[in-house]
């Protein structure tokens, strides 16, 4: 039998490739952990709604170009808007009764919430995925050394990763993050000060709701717009949560993309191992340092 | 339920009711409910008894359903030997994945076990040599050592037996000696251990047990139905089985099977009226979360002694 040559330059070209298409996925994990970190540091929920979040923006996105002709950059913007409209009725009507009860109850809770909007989106639209067009000025690719890459993609990453930093500098280091942070550590105490803690609580939810659904529209045009599309990723994420640990924002961010680029590094043995290893990290992780990443052992 | 003779009382009449069910609903109904009743209890041992709500024991259901219905198909294996199989592999499945889990308590271990459920799913689509894939394992018969029990109403009462074993065994733990140090543990996990237990040990004798019921349901739910796919491992198929739990009332161990006839029959009842079983399932949960925390099965039993107290007022 007859070896090929050594194909080293092109395995690197690969290895580039799974680096970016691995940023991707973190652009996504990031995005949508960062979104439960929110929530669950204010609310102490964890949100299994989040893929459906997820899904109703990009359906949202969909519906927009459909029915009104509205693009992508304006949907961008008007459809995590609208999803967070569902995530302020979601916390005012079920959410809001179950605090200070066992966050299990508020995770089956949204659990239901799962299956009813996604089950609700089946019968109303079908399982046919719809397709979403890539928006002109990104159609193309860009030359990065040995590989080209397309343009979109770029654009996901870094719009993703510029979000992440918009959103922890506005948690760590202004006014408004800091009336966020009280009402999260002393929330008696800051209500004492005369602040609406309770406003906060539903405007923190619909904003990891609206991220959620920010999500949704950047992956409109990468993959199929259908109810079943929100369910994976939630599931994967929640293997990087535990991974990253729920106690920081920087935490959510860097586990994000650190998952996604070795998961995809490790694709390389077997395209078919990447969400499996997604899995494999956490189950490491787990063994390692049961806590997280950057978790505290008191947030077990 | 205080007293020897009320206890007694209720075997025999659940054991009648076990008889007589398939005369009242088709047969296949019954036993889905029957099998469904063992996952929920399985669930249940864990997160009533010790304090841990497992959202991934699909793993364990599918798991064990795929090994059994393999064997059955494949080494034409008797069903109660490929059942015994199917326990034997969820357990051993539980090992690591309990090993790990139980590592993170709370709202985590319900995330890590959902997780790992996941990631099963994932490998068992991905073997599609073995495993069949999208198709599932089709084609497996119901032997019983050379008879085939083709008709389902048979079906039903050649397992029967080793269900309520399974209600047996899931009972008996709860009322050992084991079991009063489970209710310790979920009870106050930092007292159980000043007391010397090593708690760690026991939640995974306890988890692999429950997956070890989760697989006698699994493998005995494939062989009635003929087939194990997909479905059996999915994410919703945990979430129901915790919506059962929960529906009943967790730490009753009946309120399962309360939970896993209300669900099922409501199922089958709207099929014929909505496609959208699971948008009732998920209303459902979403109403018991937030106006039936305590269980059906215990709201219910309360009602009695409610209304013998009313009445003593009048």
């Amino acid at each position: 039998m007859r070896r090929g040559p050594r194909r080293t330059s092109m395995d690197l070209g690969y290895a580039t490739l799974q680096v970016f298409n691995g940023l991707v996925n973190g652009a996504f994990y990031a995005l949508l952990s960062l979104g439960l970190a929110v929530i669950f540091g204010m609310l102490r929920v964890v949100n299994f709604a989040h893929g459906a979040f997820y899904m109703l923006g990009a359906f949202a996105a969909y519906l927009l170009q459909l029915e009104l002709g509205i693009g992508f950059w304006p949907a961008l913007v008007l459809a995590p808007a609208a999803v967070a409209l569902v995530g302020i009725a979601v916390e005012r009507l079920l959410l809001r009764r179950l605090y200070g009860l066992d966050p299990l109850y508020g995770f089956l809770l949204t659990f239901g919430l799962t299956l009813l909007i996604q089950d609700g989106m089946r019968v109303r639209f079908g399982l046919q995925g719809q397709p979403y067009a890539t928006p002109t000025e990104l159609g193309g690719s860009l030359s990065l050394g040995a590989i080209a890459y397309p343009a979109y993609r770029l654009f996901v990453i870094a719009f993703s990763l510029a979000v992440c930093v918009a959103v922890w500098y506005a948690i760590e280091r202004t006014r408004l993050g800091m009336v966020v942070r009280a009402s999260i550590e002393r929330r008696d105490l800051t209500r004492a000060f005369g602040i609406s803690v309770d406003r906060w609580v539903t405007g923190t939810f619909a904003f990891g709701i609206a991220l959620a659904g920010l999500a949704g529209v950047l992956a409109a045009p990468m993959r199929n717009v259908s109810p079943t599309m929100g369910a994976e990723p939630v599931i994967l994420t929640f293997a990087v949560v535990v991974i990253g640990g729920m106690g920081s924002i920087a935490g959510a961010v860097v586990a994000g993309f650190a998952v996604g680029v070795l998961a995809s590094l490790g694709a390389i043995v077997n395209p078919a191992l990447e969400n499996i290893l997604v899995f494999a990290l956490m189950a490491v992780v787990l063994l390692v340092r049961p806590a997280g990443l950057f978790g505290s052992l008191e947030a077990r | 339920m205080s007293g020897r003779y009320p206890r007694i009382a209720m075997v025999v009449g659940s054991a009648v009711v076990a008889l007589v069910l398939p005369r009242v609903i088709y047969s296949v109904l019954a036993l889905d409910i029957l099998l469904w009743a063992l996952f929920a209890m399985s669930v249940d041992l864990l997160v009533g008894y010790v304090g841990l709500l497992s959202f991934g024991h699909a793993a364990f259901w599918g798991g064990a359903a795929y090994v059994a219905a393999l064997l059955a198909r494949d080494l034409r294996l008797a069903f109660p030997l490929a059942a015994l199989a199917g326990v034997l592999a969820a357990m051993a499945l539980a090992v690591p994945v309990g090993y790990l889990s139980i590592r993170r308590r709370g709202i985590y271990f319900a995330m890590v076990t959902l997780a790992f459920a996941q990631m099963l799913f994932y490998l068992v689509n991905e073997l599609r040599g073995v495993t069949g894939g999208e198709n599932g394992v089709q084609g497996v018969p119901r032997l019983l050592w050379g008879v085939s029990v083709t008709r389902p109403g048979d079906f039903y009462y050649a397992a029967l037996p080793l269900v309520l074993l399974g209600y047996l065994a899931v009972y008996r733990v709860t009322r050992s000696p084991f079991g009063h140090v489970l209710a310790a543990i979920r009870d106050n996990e930092a007292r159980a251990q000043a007391l010397g237990y090593p708690t760690p040990r026991y939640k995974l004798v306890a988890f692999v047990l429950s997956a070890g019921i989760a697989g006698l349901a699994g493998s005995l739910y494939a062989i009635g139905h003929g087939f194990a796919s997909l479905d059996l491992l999915h994410w919703t198929t945990s979430g129901t089985v915790v919506l059962m739990v929960v529906l009943g009332g967790t730490g009753t161990l009946w309120g399962s099977l309360v939970g896993a006839a209300i669900v099922l029959f409501l199922r089958d009842q709207l099929s014929s009226v909505t496609e959208a079983s699971d948008a009732v399932t998920g209303a459902i949960l979403i109403a018991i979360v937030l106006g039936f925390r305590r269980g059906l099965w215990r709201s219910l039993a309360a009602l009695p002694a409610r209304a013998v107290r009313r009445l003593a007022r009048t």
